[in-house]
């Protein structure tokens, strides 16, 4: 059994096993972990009876499911053209040189990871990001100091 | 200052003082009636194709199948729109009421509201207004519940049939049509998808009736629309403004007294410079939108403006059909080599062949459309392309 067998079961417990279970499972499995790892993606083939091709199939085509390891906080900064005219560069060095990551990584001890993503939905309060699944928006260099020092705090 | 637009407060309008009211006097209704108030009201989809919302509802209804669906499409994905999640905050009962409406008029026992992954945030709210919905359901004996699907950061599953593949577990692979979601939709079953504003919009015409709703808007475009305005605009924001307004008159009221073009209708929409705004109507019979309203000032560059677009559906493209896969790439390499001076201004009309042979050849509106904002913006700002 992979490392995760009980997270895994636990999910398809709650979900049923049918095919149209397979993406509440796999949001699960990121929410639980920020990433789905190569056993689960093959462990959840076998609960759902389907083919690994198929579950990785679905699993890597959504920006949102990420396959390879993330931080504990997963940073997106929108970079489609409302944000990108309001300041959506400054923003992104603002948060490299906080963390010492470029966009793409994640920081050594695992609790964060940069990325961009497009049009969030908050193109009027523009910049914005989300940080997991809270929105930031109206942003500033100063804003991005004071949100990314509290979750420094935190553990 | 005067106001220059007619501001509409039918969709944010405040509920009922009962509870689903509206929907439990139009469960009392006939299905023949309902449908003919829909149609008589003129509203047409709010996800942007504009298809007459009671001709869906009719041709689901006729499927002489057991189980229907009805699907809320709350992907909300298209740069430059933000009012559905305005909507599902403020008003959630009354995109239920639509839902529901459509469940007892098509005869579905089952709804789902795809929620895009970027909104999760809003999912405990949402569940607790479902909850009670239900216990309402259950009181005015309607067999109908309603789930929420969450997505996961793909704008391609806004489109239709994308949304029931990624319903199904399956990647959001937008599916040859016909046939058409009323005969084969979510588990190839008849399905009934609108756009969240489209919803609400059904239980506002059940409400003041299709007589009162006709007033609003013009010939091809009634009742109010929800905008979503940003960009340079000193006032960025969720607007209800009446349809079928003339796009100066817009532009007086949102613009910051510089503005050079609206992009109406997001990334996929259309790019209308400065001169055409006198020209153009915001709605079915002129530019249609979704509600996406970006506007730009004189210090915008509009190569930028386009090359960020082209950005947008290179990585969104689904990658499943040439034409788009390798088209969107093209474009934005093509329009790069013509910026740096490797290829000669000519060579743009070759890009716009490419563009146009995009809108022929791809299968899905996501490469279908790429053409209206590069033509638009190639055109009207070749300058800008070059220089
Ligand atoms: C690439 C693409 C993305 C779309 N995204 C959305 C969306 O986010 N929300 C929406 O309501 N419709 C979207 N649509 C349109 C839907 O396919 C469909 O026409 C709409 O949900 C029907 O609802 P309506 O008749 O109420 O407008 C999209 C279409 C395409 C081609
Ligand atoms: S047009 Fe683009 S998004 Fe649509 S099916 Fe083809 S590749 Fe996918
Ligand atoms: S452009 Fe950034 S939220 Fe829309």
């Amino acid at each position: 059994m992979s490392p995760n067998g009980n997270l895994i079961r636990e999910l398809v417990e709650k979900h049923g096993r049918s095919r149209t279970s397979l993406m509440p499972i796999l949001q699960g499995v990121v929410e639980r972990q920020n990433y789905i790892a190569d056993y689960d993606l093959t462990d959840i083939a076998k609960e759902l009876d389907l083919s690994a091709a198929q579950v990785y199939g679905t699993a890597t085509f959504y920006s949102f499911l990420d396959t390879v390891p993330r931080g504990k906080y997963i940073i997106r900064v929108c970079k489609t053209i409302t944000c990108d005219m309001h300041g959506k560069k400054t923003i992104v060095q603002t948060l490299e040189n906080m963390l010492k990551i470029k966009v793409g990584e994640t920081t050594q001890n695992k609790k964060f990871t940069l990325l961009e993503t497009n049009c969030l939905g908050w193109c009027h309060k523009s910049p914005a990001m989300l940080i997991n699944d809270e929105p930031y928006t109206e942003l500033t260099p100063e804003r991005i100091h004071d949100i990314i020092a509290d979750f420094m705090n935190k553990s | 200052m005067a106001e220059l637009v007619q501001r509409v407060d039918l969709i944010f309008g405040e509920y009922s003082d009962e509870k689903y009211k509206v929907l439990e006097e139009t469960l009392s209704r006939s299905n023949e009636d309902i449908i003919k108030d829909l149609l008589n009201s003129g509203l047409k989809g709010r996800g942007g194709a504009g298809f007459p919302t009671a001709m869906k509802w009719k041709y689901a209804a006729e499927q002489p199948v057991k189980e229907k669906y009805v699907v809320c499409n709350a992907d909300e994905g298209e740069p430059g729109t933000f009012k559905d999640r305005e909507i599902l905050s403020k008003v959630p009962r009354k995109v239920f009421s639509g839902m529901a409406i459509c469940a007892k008029v098509i005869g579905a026992k089952k709804g789902f509201i795809y929620l895009r992954g970027e909104y999760r945030f809003m999912l405990p709210a949402l569940q607790v207004e479902l909850k009670e919905f239900h216990v309402y359901a259950k009181k005015l004996k309607l067999d109908f519940t309603i789930e929420i699907k969450m997505g996961s950061g793909a704008y391609i599953c806004g489109e239709e049939s994308a949304l029931f593949e990624s319903m199904e577990g399956k990647r959001g692979e937008p599916r040859n049509k016909p046939p058409y979601p009323t005969v084969s939709g979510y588990l190839s079953k008849p399905t009934v998808i609108n756009n969240v504003e489209t919803f609400v919009n059904v239980v506002v015409i059940c409400r003041i009736g299709p007589v009162q709703y006709r007033k609003l808007g013009t010939q091809d475009s009634r009742g109010s629309k929800v905008f979503s305005v940003s960009g340079d605009t000193p006032k960025p924001g969720i607007y209800e403004l009446e349809l079928g307004m003339p796009l100066v008159r817009f532009v007086e009221e949102f613009g910051d007294g510089d503005t050079k073009a609206v992009q109406v209708g997001g990334a996929s929409g259309f790019c209308v410079p400065m001169k055409k705004f006198k020209d153009t109507i915001i709605g079915f019979e002129g530019v249609p939108t979704g509600g996406s309203m970006m506007i730009f000032n004189s210090s915008r560059s509009m190569y930028n403006v386009l090359h960020n677009y082209l950005g947008f559906f290179e990585e969104e493209s689904c990658g499943q059909c040439t034409p788009c896969r390798v088209g969107c790439q093209q474009l934005k390499k093509g329009i790069e080599a013509v910026k740096r001076g490797d290829k000669p201004v000519v060579y743009l009309d070759q890009l716009m062949k490419l563009s146009e042979t995009m809108k022929i050849t791809a299968k899905c509106g996501l490469g279908q459309s790429v053409a209206n904002s590069f033509s638009s913006i190639v055109n009207n700002f070749k300058e800008e392309m070059i220089y």
